[in-house]
């Protein structure tokens, strides 16, 4: 099992989510984030005066997946946040050990 | 005087009181810091609380009282506790009430996130009383820079033109904005000015106090109406066409403003902000108010655009010197009240220099603009070395940085996250997680007594 986790823009989230419900993924964790990349921050000004905003909003999604559907989820992901821009965000894949259902105590495979 | 304008009075009063609690704290507090927000609300708050009270005390007989002291202050105990007013009456010192609490809340902008609660509710009295109860007096109570036979227009020109300050433009807005100023450099800066943001923490916040602000302000200025008294008629003539008057000029020199302030935005950093639509709303209403009876419409849109304008320049000028007026009162009620009251001596349809008035009503309001800026610094500055030696006014570092609401209120204004605060002590019976089952079989009580099986295992 691996643990795909993506950094996007916060606009491109919908369309992801339904891509990835079209897809077959049942489910997924996802939190409002800050942070920043390359494209660092942006300006605003309040009363005349600049402030460097370091931190840019972005949305993390956190899925669970099959050794066998990582690269088609990772490819969806990509494929539909992209926007050419700079701070399109970025997708990592980790591995996971185990996964235990709560409701029911299923393991791994059955608990996806 | 009838029942309608008795009944106006007592709107006009309560809008005003809205001015301070909530749009003025609103205002404010949204362009606070988050650690810090609660703290901004209870200074406008604290002032309600204090500053009402003191007027009913002695505010009103230092103000307005008959035993006038070298036309500077009147004596404060000659109706103290309004003993001698009567009880009609008392609607008029509620509405001047509200414009004391109004002016000290002001200042309180120029002091967040650093002065002790303490400090500041020893401030307001202190200060109302050597500030603005003398520029009340002197400007609207019979003293130096109204309209009495020997003030300071009958010295320079014989009494004619006579000083414009409709509703508070040099006792209100310079007087509040002067001791923003002086109050601030005396407090110093914030940790961390000029260092790290200081962005408004809610703006959808400062927008409502804008809008509730000027709401209010119908009232500050329309219920300002002074009679000539001549007779009832010509006083109910007066009442008609001078009411609607104020009410149009407030209108459409704060619609301008919003104009001038944003025009000046999009031409300095290419947008324009809402904080500065919230900005340009009070700057207009504080420049309009000295000369709201004084204007015509149109006078008044020139006034409102050259505030806005003004103000929003105006804004930067503490980055340039250094000193931390956070929420800049200096750049909206200090300049914008020098707009409005100098303004006067220029748009003033009956005696102003555009209109062939010629000079003398310009120099009466640069003259009593600048003795109300050097009596109200000099009063500011007394007072706060007073609050200084008695309680210390500003809060320790460390509190500063954490957050002052904490710090002096016990407090946090949100909470961010879920489950982020715990509920360390119970009050009452610890039935909560029962609901409403309303049994006395206390489902807490069992929890408890399996918690203390599971222990003993």
């Amino acid at each position: 099992m691996k643990l795909v986790t993506a950094v996007i823009k916060p606009h491109k989230w919908e369309d992801v989510r339904e891509a990835l419900e079209t897809f077959g993924v049942t489910g997924m964790t996802v939190s409002e984030v800050s942070g920043y990349g390359r494209q660092k921050g942006h300006t605003e000004v309040y009363r005349g005066a600049e402030y460097d905003i370091a931190l840019v909003p972005k949305i993390r999604i956190e899925i669970v997946v099959d050794d066998a559907d990582v690269e088609d989820i990772t490819g969806i992901v990509v494929k539909t946040a992209q926007t050419g821009r700079i701070g399109d965000g970025k997708v990592w894949v980790s591995p996971v050990e185990t996964v235990v259902r709560v409701r029911t105590g299923e393991r791994d495979g059955a608990a996806l | 005087m009838d029942y309608g304008y008795h009944a106006w009075m007592l709107v006009a009063a309560s809008l005003v009181i809205m001015m301070t609690t909530p749009a003025l704290a609103l205002f404010y507090g949204g362009m606070s810091r988050s650690k810090s927000v609660l703290n901004m609300m209870m200074m406008s708050f604290g002032t309600m609380g204090i500053a009402a009270i003191i007027y009913v005390l002695w505010g009103w007989s230092m103000s307005f009282g008959p035993s006038d002291v070298g036309m500077l202050f009147a004596n404060p105990f000659s109706l103290f506790g309004l003993d001698g007013v009567s009880g009609q009456d008392y609607i008029f010192v509620g509405f001047q009430l509200t414009f004391a609490v109004i002016t000290a809340a002001l200042i309180s902008g120029a002091v967040a996130d650093r002065m002790k609660f303490s400090a500041w509710m020893l401030f307001v009295p202190l200060w109302l009383t050597l500030s603005y109860f003398p520029i009340a007096h002197m400007v609207w109570g019979g003293g130096f820079l109204g309209t009495a036979e020997n003030g300071l227009a009958a010295l320079l020109f014989d009494g004619d033109p006579l000083p414009i300050d409709y509703a508070g433009g040099t006792v209100v807005h310079i007087n509040a904005g002067v001791a923003g100023l002086v109050l601030a450099v005396m407090l110093g800066k914030r940790i961390g000015f000029l260092k790290e943001p200081m962005r408004p923490h809610n703006l959808t916040l400062t927008m409502i106090g804008a809008g509730l602000l000027w709401l209010g302000w119908y009232g500050f200025n329309v219920g300002s109406i002074v009679f000539g008294g001549s007779s009832p008629e010509a006083d109910a003539e007066q009442f008609l066409s001078e009411t609607s008057l104020v009410w149009l000029n407030t209108t459409v020199a704060t619609a301008a403003a919003i104009l001038g302030w944003l025009a000046v935005e999009k031409v300095r950093h290419g947008k324009a902000t809402s904080l500065g639509a919230a900005s340009g709303v009070v700057a207009g209403l504080v420049a309009i108010t000295p000369a709201c009876g004084a204007l015509s419409p149109v006078g008044s849109i020139i006034l409102g655009l050259v505030a806005g304008a003004l103000c929003a320049l105006a804004v930067g000028l503490k980055y340039r010197f250094g000193y931390d007026d956070a929420l800049d009162v200096v750049g909206v009620h200090l300049v914008g009240g020098l707009v409005g009251t100098i303004g006067a001596g220029f748009l003033a349809t009956s005696t102003g220099l555009f209109y062939g008035g010629g000079a003398s009503q310009l120099v009466l309001q640069v003259l009593v603009a600048l003795i109300a800026m050097l009596w109200s610094g000099v009063a500011t500055v007394i007072v706060a070395l007073i609050v200084k030696a008695v309680i210390g006014l500003r809060v320790d570092e460390e509190d500063e940085i954490d957050g002052i609401d904490f710090a002096e209120h016990g407090e946090s204004a949100y909470e961010i996250g879920p489950g982020s605060a715990r509920r360390t002590v119970m009050v009452g019976s610890a039935s909560g997680s029962s609901g409403s089952s309303g049994s006395s079989g206390a489902p807490g009580s069992t929890t408890e007594s399996k918690e203390n099986e599971g222990a003993n295992a």
